[in-house]
């Protein structure tokens, strides 16, 4: 598995090259949100907002009423929790095409409760006209701003930064509203975002080594969830379901999945992994198996939900072998 | 500046049949914001027939059933700011914050011949555009302003965009003093400030009155004049009842920072009856046993008919 440096840093200018109305407007963390070298190459094209976020996005609706592309860069938290009638009624109401970048989701941050956007999925899945992305590894930095730039209304991105993986082959970008198939199988449908889905590589070829047969599939567009892949996947698996995320357990990915289940009477059942509760500061890798959202706990639901003991040790999952993607 | 084509005493006649308007709404409806309607009039006169540089109106004539929420599938709506003209870089823009300053709006409108005086028929009435408090759609408004401070911000965005558009052409907010509580508002005046955008102006109708009561009585907001200094605008201060002194503080220079226009004003000029309800006047009822006193007033009051 390769891991990519500064994914974003690079894009941002790659993106802000072809598009001259994209603008950054940083709340004082853009040295945090890898836009320091933006900083650099486009000085014009990169506006301070000091540490104002209601300010910043409502600020953005009027630069986007002129035809300006507004991509907004701070934590996630300070996105969403901070500014939500500014995000609701500045941009989403009016279905503007500002990009909400916010850095730090989950527990991708030691930063504690103030930092970790445990909710920003389950908020923002409640906000009309908004599209809501998770990344999961570097082909999807390197793809999302094209997808948030073509959709037409207000996007969310669950940024990844610093050292990220590349899960994905490099020149088979992440789609729209597609999950992405990983591994398929018939017994179990394990579905995964953001870090975790590393973890659930982690775990599936340790599964299929002990017998059980796995659909793995990727999810980077959580609002809209219409992917009719995903419900033809939850009508094949015989046992049931897995829902992996980096995420509060209510209202994320499994909730999505939970509502598209009832919606189309497939009567099986789901296990939902995901943040219980509010967390604290801490590594990602320590925070992942406190609060159970990693490889081993994912091996866990697997054995729960075929009623099989497997016998997965943890150094087992740990020496996976991932394949080396390089960039293109 | 637009072209001179309302005298003094024309505007100040559009003040009055604002204020008789508002009134006449309140009367058949039992309640309206009428104190608003007060305090703004000669403001908003003066800012639709002599500070506003607009172009014709390219609203509808005629109100419409209400066009749906903006969406992706719903992008082509009659919008509000039509009635302010079609965008142009030499054109000045109007954004309102005060939202429910909506029914002076639409007064203010059908005085200036931007939208048919019908069309105040159709104010509140469910299913149609010409709602209290306005929207995107709202004839008169650029976009959603209900929750204050939000539209002080989004009227900034649209200057700083206009300004490194090389427009010559101004940003105009109307608020309301209360919404000087928000802290977002001060977020939007720091920024004006360290963006130079000269481009901006802030209308404030002062008016010292805010739903609980006298402002003073609420929160400390004074001094006005030096807090907008200190964040980085400039700032004068007029008389929001005198139309000369509204228009000639508008055109304070104010080179490399926003300007605030403070006016002040009081929510029963014009209609001293509503003296004694002072300073509960968010929302003015007139319960069956004032209305005779009221539709007296209204009967003697100038400015009939649009």
């Amino acid at each position: 598995m390769k891991i990519e440096i500064n994914t974003h840093e690079k894009n941002m200018i790659r993106f802000a090259e072809k598009h001259p109305e994209v603008l950054v407007l940083s709340g004082d963390l853009g040295s945090s949100c890898e836009v320091k070298k933006f900083r650099a190459v486009y000085p014009d094209r990169y506006l301070t907002m000091g540490i104002a976020e209601q300010n910043m996005c409502s600020w953005a609706a009027g630069l986007a009423r002129e035809g300006y592309r507004p991509f907004l860069h701070t934590f996630s938290v300070f996105l969403y929790r901070r500014i939500l009638d500014q995000l609701e009624m500045s941009v989403a109401y009016p279905n503007l095409p500002v990009v909400f970048v916010g850095f730090v989701p989950g527990i991708t941050t030691p930063g504690g409760v103030t930092h970790q956007s445990i909710n920003d999925v389950g908020v923002l899945r409640t906000v009309p006209n908004m599209a809501v992305f998770d990344i999961g590894d570097a082909t999807e930095i390197e793809g999302v701003l094209d997808l948030a730039y073509e959709y037409n209304g207000p996007v969310f991105i669950r940024m990844l930064r610093k050292e990220v993986p590349r899960l994905f082959p490099a020149d088979e970008p992440m789609q729209f509203n597609r999950a992405r198939l990983l591994r398929e199988g018939s017994d179990v449908l394990i579905l995964s975002s953001s870090i975790c889905t590393e973890e659930a590589l982690r775990a599936t070829a340790a599964l299929e080594r002990h017998g059980v047969s796995v659909q793995h599939m990727h999810v980077s567009t959580l609002k809209p969830f219409t992917d009719p892949t995903i419900t033809e996947a939850l009508k094949k698996c015989k046992y049931g379901v897995i829902t992996i995320e980096n995420h509060y357990i209510t209202g994320g990915l499994g909730s999505a999945v939970a509502e598209v289940m009832a919606e189309n009477g497939i009567g099986k059942q789901l296990i939902r992994i995901g943040l219980p509760g509010y967390t604290h500061g801490a590594s990602k890798m320590y925070l992942m198996k406190k609060y159970e959202i990693d490889a081993m706990h994912l091996v866990h639901g697997v054995e729960a939900l075929t009623g099989r003991s497997l016998g997965i040790e943890e150094e087992e999952l740990e020496k996976e072998n991932f394949v080396d993607f390089l960039e293109v | 500046m637009p072209e001179e084509k309302y005298t003094m005493e024309e505007t100040r006649r559009i003040a009055a049949s604002i204020r008789k308007q508002i009134l006449g709404i309140a009367l058949r409806s039992g309640g309206c914001y009428l104190a608003q309607a007060c305090s703004s009039a000669e403001i908003i006169a003066a800012l639709y027939t002599r500070i506003l540089n607009l172009g014709p109106s390219a609203g509808l004539w005629d109100a419409i059933p209400f066009p749906g929420v903006p969406g992706p599938d719903n992008m082509d709506y009659p919008r509000g700011s039509a009635y302010h003209g079609l965008p142009a870089p030499d054109k000045d823009r109007f954004f309102v914050s005060c939202c429910h300053y909506a029914s002076v709006i639409y007064c203010a409108l059908a005085a200036t011949g931007r939208i048919s005086p019908q069309a105040l028929e159709k104010f509140n009435v469910d299913g149609w555009n010409m709602e209290m408090i306005g929207a995107e759609h709202s004839p008169g408004f650029e976009n959603t302003a209900g929750s204050l401070g939000l539209t002080v911000s989004i009227a900034a965005g649209t200057a700083h965009a206009r300004k490194r558009k090389g427009d010559t052409g101004l940003v105009y907010c109307l608020m309301g003093d209360g919404e000087l509580q928000e802290g977002q508002t001060w977020e939007c005046v720091q920024a004006a400030g360290y963006y130079k955008l000269d481009n901006f102006i802030l209308v404030i109708d002062a008016n010292g009155q805010q739903v609980e009561g006298a402002i003073e009585n609420q929160m400390v907001e004074e001094p006005l004049e030096e807090r907008f200094r200190s964040f980085g605008a400039a700032c004068v201060t007029c008389d929001g009842h005198d139309i000369a002194a509204v228009e000639q503080a508008c055109r304070t220079e104010h080179p490399g920072k926003p300007l605030a226009v403070i006016c002040r004003t009081k929510g029963y000029t014009g209609i001293p009856l509503l003296e004694k309800k002072w300073p509960y006047l968010h929302f003015v009822r007139i319960s069956p046993e004032e209305k005779e006193d009221y539709q007296r007033f209204y009967d003697q009051m100038e400015g009939g008919e649009l």
